[in-house]
């Protein structure tokens, strides 16, 4: 159907790209973030809908049953995932956009005939493709599908130079003849870049290659906006672009660390090493009880949670321990570092589920200063973000990170599940510290039975 | 195909609009504006229906269909659950502890 001439159809991907600039824009607050949301959904209706009204477009039946094919699939992972979850969702929702821009741009390639829309093309498979791979090996690791550290072999920068060589090549013969065969030679080539730039990945960094990913999505759509000459998807795609890369340089530098040193890292060898073994040093592992009475009976108490209070889905317990410690008196703050979890304000979205009020979140700099002035950090669920080896041990896999400073409080309790060293697979010597107690459990069990002790002090 | 001034005019002012609103983000909803980012972008899907709709032989036609699928629920999946993590920072009811509204986050 062309019910829609070219210029309200430009009009209405105008109203699209601004709904979808309003979405970002309701972030700025939690209040306005909801609707903010929904306006994007809102201009992406507006888009989808648009489409259909605008082009000639054959197969429209077979197109609306893939469209529900795909939101039956997507709606209810969507509404029954666990927040522990939330990150592989959206590296893996994040992976489908890149495989289906890479998609779309083979398809036009027997449409382009101008040397910089063909240009366009390869930018938006290879990225496309890098990004599908990458995220899948992100999801698998995040899933702990696949090993968590980073995943080496012998010669892998020299594959990886080659892969490179060979995509740039590819992506030169696309341009100069426009075959259908090198288009296929250049997709495959970067599924291998994707996964050989992100298995030699530590676990610790995946957060920050998740946005990176998100970031090159949205530079693959908004080159197909040039393949297909269509303003809108530049200007969605250019939107995410510049807004992942903000975000995954903001992240990094909360990490202490470049981009280019998270992704590289692994290739110059030696600093990802890390000790895996673990020591039987000996440990002062604590009861319930007593660490009821170290809590009830302090003065300021910093709660640091981790991504073992996520997985143990304890937030709520969390929360009602504050409560009952207020109750009694203590200042109970929660100290947040910008990458505990597995996403960046991953502990954010938790301790909103469980109505933490905002101003008992503390962030880095702000939660630092105030160690020394307290009785007792709880760490809950945490490790490498209160690694003492950020600071300490030069060749850590973590060295240079700025670490939650736990170490300054009067006396420090780990609630842990395991001995087990956090995902960046090094060993924190805080656990060793005589001033130091250890809780082993899960960390909902653990929360609830302190909850009930300091309840009956 | 339009003309590249005007579209690299369009690039540039995107980057700006960019970079100007995600600065302004609080930290706090830094996991829902990646995944909300990553609804953003899959407005691919109007991509992939026009290569559908264009689509005159069976293999094309297959491999644009995949698309629209992967294509959907990017961006269906990603507003949805986005809109599940902001449903928990919008139903926070003010400070139970202490005074004074905790809405605004700051």
């Amino acid at each position: 159907m062309s019910i829609l001439g070219p210029g309200w159809t430009s009009l209405f991907y105008l109203v699209a790209a601004v709904c979808f600039i309003l979405a970002l824009k309701g972030l700025s607050s939690p209040r306005t973030a909801r609707r903010g949301n929904a306006i994007g959904a809102a201009g992406a209706l507006v888009a989808v809908v648009t489409v259909f009204l605008s082009a000639k477009l054959e197969n429209v039946p077979l197109i609306l049953a893939a469209i529900a094919v795909g939101s039956a699939v997507a709606v209810p992972v969507a509404r029954r995932v666990q927040m522990t979850q939330m990150p592989q969702l959206v590296a893996l929702f994040n992976g489908v956009g890149g495989g289906a821009a890479a998609l779309v741009a083979v398809l036009e390639l027997g449409h382009s005939a101008d040397p910089w829309v063909r240009l366009a093309v390869v930018f938006t498979m290879l990225v496309g493709a890098v990004s599908f791979a990458g995220s899948a090996v992100t999801v698998g690791k995040l899933q702990e599908l696949i090993s968590t550290r980073p995943l080496l072999f012998p010669g892998m920068p020299v594959v990886m130079g080659a892969v490179v060589l060979g995509a740039v090549a590819a992506g030169a013969l696309v341009i100069v003849t426009g075959a259908a065969g090198w288009a296929v030679a250049l997709l495959i080539l970067g599924l291998a870049a994707g996964l050989l730039l992100v298995l030699p990945v530590g676990g610790a960094d995946v957060p920050i290659v998740i946005s990176l990913l998100n970031a090159f999505t949205g530079l693959a759509v908004a080159a197909s906006g040039i393949v297909l000459g269509n303003v809108l998807l530049l200007v969605a795609g250019t939107l995410v672009g510049a807004s992942g890369t903000i975000l995954t340089k903001v992240m990094a530098s909360a990490m202490g660390r470049g981009v280019t040193g998270i992704m590289f890292g692994a290739f110059r060898g030696g600093s990802t090493a890390g000790s895996t073994v673990q020591s039987d040093r000996p440990v002062r592992s604590s009861s319930p009880e007593d660490v009821a009475v170290q809590l009830g009976y302090a003065q300021r108490v910093v709660i640091v949670p981790g991504y073992g209070l996520a997985v143990a889905q304890g937030q709520h317990t969390i929360a009602e321990l504050a409560i009952a410690l207020a109750a009694r008196g203590v200042e109970v703050v929660f100290a947040i570092h910008p990458v505990a979890g597995r996403m960046p304000g991953h502990m954010n979205v938790l301790l909103a589920e469980a109505n933490v009020p905002y101003e008992a979140l503390k962030e880095l700099e702000e939660a630092n200063p105030e160690f020394p002035n307290t009785d007792i950090a709880l760490i809950v669920g945490a490790n490498d973000v209160v690694n003492p080896a950020a600071k300490s041990t030069p060749g850590a896999p973590i060295y240079g990170m700025p670490i939650l400073e736990v170490a300054q409080a009067d006396q420090v309790v780990f609630l842990k599940r395991s001995m087990r060293p956090g995902f960046a697979g090094i060993e924190n010597e805080l656990l060793f510290d005589p001033k130091t107690t250890l809780l082993f459990g899960d960390a909902k069990e653990s929360l609830t039975r302190v909850l009930g002790a300091v309840k009956a002090l | 195909m339009m003309d590249p001034i005007t579209l690299l005019t369009v690039v540039v002012l995107a980057v700006f609009i960019g970079f100007e609103v995600v600065s302004k983000v609080t930290s706090k909803l830094h996991t829902p504006l990646m995944s909300g980012a990553n609804a953003i972008h899959g407005i691919i899907l109007v991509g992939a229906i026009i290569v559908a709709g264009q689509a005159d032989d069976p293999w094309l036609l297959t491999v644009a269909l995949i698309a629209v699928v992967l294509a959907t629920a990017n961006l269906v999946g990603g507003f949805v659950v986005t809109d599940r993590m902001l449903e928990m920072f919008g139903s926070r009811k003010p400070a139970r502890r202490g005074a004074g509204s905790g809405e605004d986050g700051t």
